[in-house]
């Protein structure tokens, strides 16, 4: 079972063209966690120097008005809009957003990016398999917008 | 003051559940719910939120490293995540119709049966004897990775893509009825069915939870559950705790791998006992 030992670097030459696509898939994994980190990193920072989190009733110097839960009011930005409109301020909460939605966004990336490395490798059974994982993510994602 | 304190101690606690959910490919919300909740007080909507946003960071921030080192199988990560994400669907929809605490009762059972089957798996380093099952082979799942444990290259088979499938059905559509990580059913799939090596159930399960947290993560943010003052701790600590506990993992032997895995089966087992009887 447990074949040939080798030393260093996995170097499976059979599953060269899997490889390219892990590594590939990897890549873009990597540099999206890091751009979110950034992003989150810096709106923390923002939220600290400044003392201000961009929404009156979420007030640093109180916890409470930071981590209770209202239903039907939220004192941070919660569409893409909202977000953008924060970002255009310079509030820490929607600089925050925002890197909490790149790294949201970016499992579904991932599996986009899946569909065209397939077909780059012409490999059409995974193209087809993927195709249809993201067109459920998407099913998913609509209905969960319509149930609400 | 208390707001810069609240940050440090969730930076921390989302730290170590980084660092368990890489190793054993689960979201980690096992431990951050409970510790958000009943030790920093903190709403159980945003603790969900919180939790959420945990199971995606873990999952690409483990993901790049695993990919890279060859223990994810991306292909039978794509091959089960169309039944997750078909199950995660059909749970969403049935969850009207269902009533909570047998649910909660039937699955701290399955739990349970999974935690033994594996146990008595304790001491199975990597799988032997397993043939290529003829559904794995036509899709082209057996793979390679190299297990710095042991300092070698091992390549392996795959079977029982039939009977992997509708548990992952299962698991996806409890996940959506339920709210909790589905890796914790998917890794006893891969390791009770599918006869994959340990770490290669734990990457490839850490690997497609994200795509399911992913597709509610949007409704959440939208419902208000995301909060950025939680989940800005939450991201950090968890992108930087995956980034040891890939290294752990893949320096740790699977059998010890395993045995973990099962502590935190039972660990769940009883939450749900607990919540099947109306505890909290």
């Amino acid at each position: 079972m447990m074949a040939n030992v080798r030393n260093g670097a996995p170097s499976a030459q059979e599953d060269r063209t899997v490889f390219s696509v892990e590594l590939f898939i990897s890549h873009l994994l990597r540099w999206g966690v890091i751009l979110s980190l950034l992003i989150v990193g810096i709106g923390v920072l923002a939220l600290i120097a400044s003392g201000h989190t961009g929404y009156d009733q979420a007030r640093l110097d109180d916890l409470g008005s930071l981590i209770r839960y209202h239903p039907g009011q939220a004192d941070f930005p919660t569409t893409v809009p909202e977000v953008t409109k924060g970002l255009a301020r310079g509030e820490p909460y929607a600089i925050i957003s925002l890197g909490i939605l790149v790294l949201i966004a970016l499992p579904v990336v991932r599996v986009g990016v899946s569909i065209l490395v397939f077909v780059v490798e012409r490999d059409w059974v995974y193209v087809l398999i993927t195709a249809f994982v993201l067109s459920m993510l998407l099913l998913s994602f609509f209905l969960g917008k319509a149930g609400e | 003051m208390a707001a810069i304190v609240f940050l440090v101690e969730t930076f921390l606690v989302a730290a170590g559940a980084g660092v368990l959910g890489s190793m054993l490919g689960l979201g980690g919300g096992v431990i951050l719910v409970p510790v958000l909740t009943l030790v920093l007080g903190l709403d159980i909507q945003y603790a969900i939120g919180a939790s959420i946003v945990s199971v995606i960071a873990t999952s690409s921030g483990a993901a790049a490293a695993y990919l890279r080192d060859g223990v994810t199988n991306i292909r039978i990560g794509m091959v089960l995540e169309t039944a997750t994400t078909t199950g995660a669907i059909t749970g969403a929809f049935v969850a009207a119709y269902i009533g909570g605490s047998a649910l909660y009762l039937i699955f701290a059972v399955v739990l349970l049966y999974s935690a033994f089957v594996m146990f008595r798996r304790r001491d199975v380093e990597l799988p032997v004897g397993v043939q290529m099952g003829r559904l794995a082979g036509m899709l082209g799942l057996g793979g390679s990775y190299y297990d710095v444990a042991l300092s070698q290259q091992v390549r392996y088979n795959v079977r029982g893509v039939r009977y992997a499938m509708p548990l992952m059905f299962i698991a996806g559509a409890v996940s959506g009825l339920l709210g909790i990580g589905s890796g914790v059913l998917k890794v006893p799939a891969m390791d009770i069915a599918m006869k994959l090596p340990m770490k290669v159930s734990t990457a490839t399960s850490n690997f497609m939870i994200g795509v399911t947290a992913a597709a509610s993560a949007g409704v959440y943010f939208m419902r208000g559950y995301i909060n950025p003052f939680v989940a800005a701790p939450v991201a950090l600590g968890v992108l930087v705790g995956a980034a040891v506990g890939t290294r752990i993992m893949m320096r740790t032997r699977s059998t010890w791998i395993r045995r973990l895995f099962v502590l935190v089966l039972v660990v769940v087992a009883v939450q749900m006992l607990a919540k099947a009887v109306g505890l909290k």
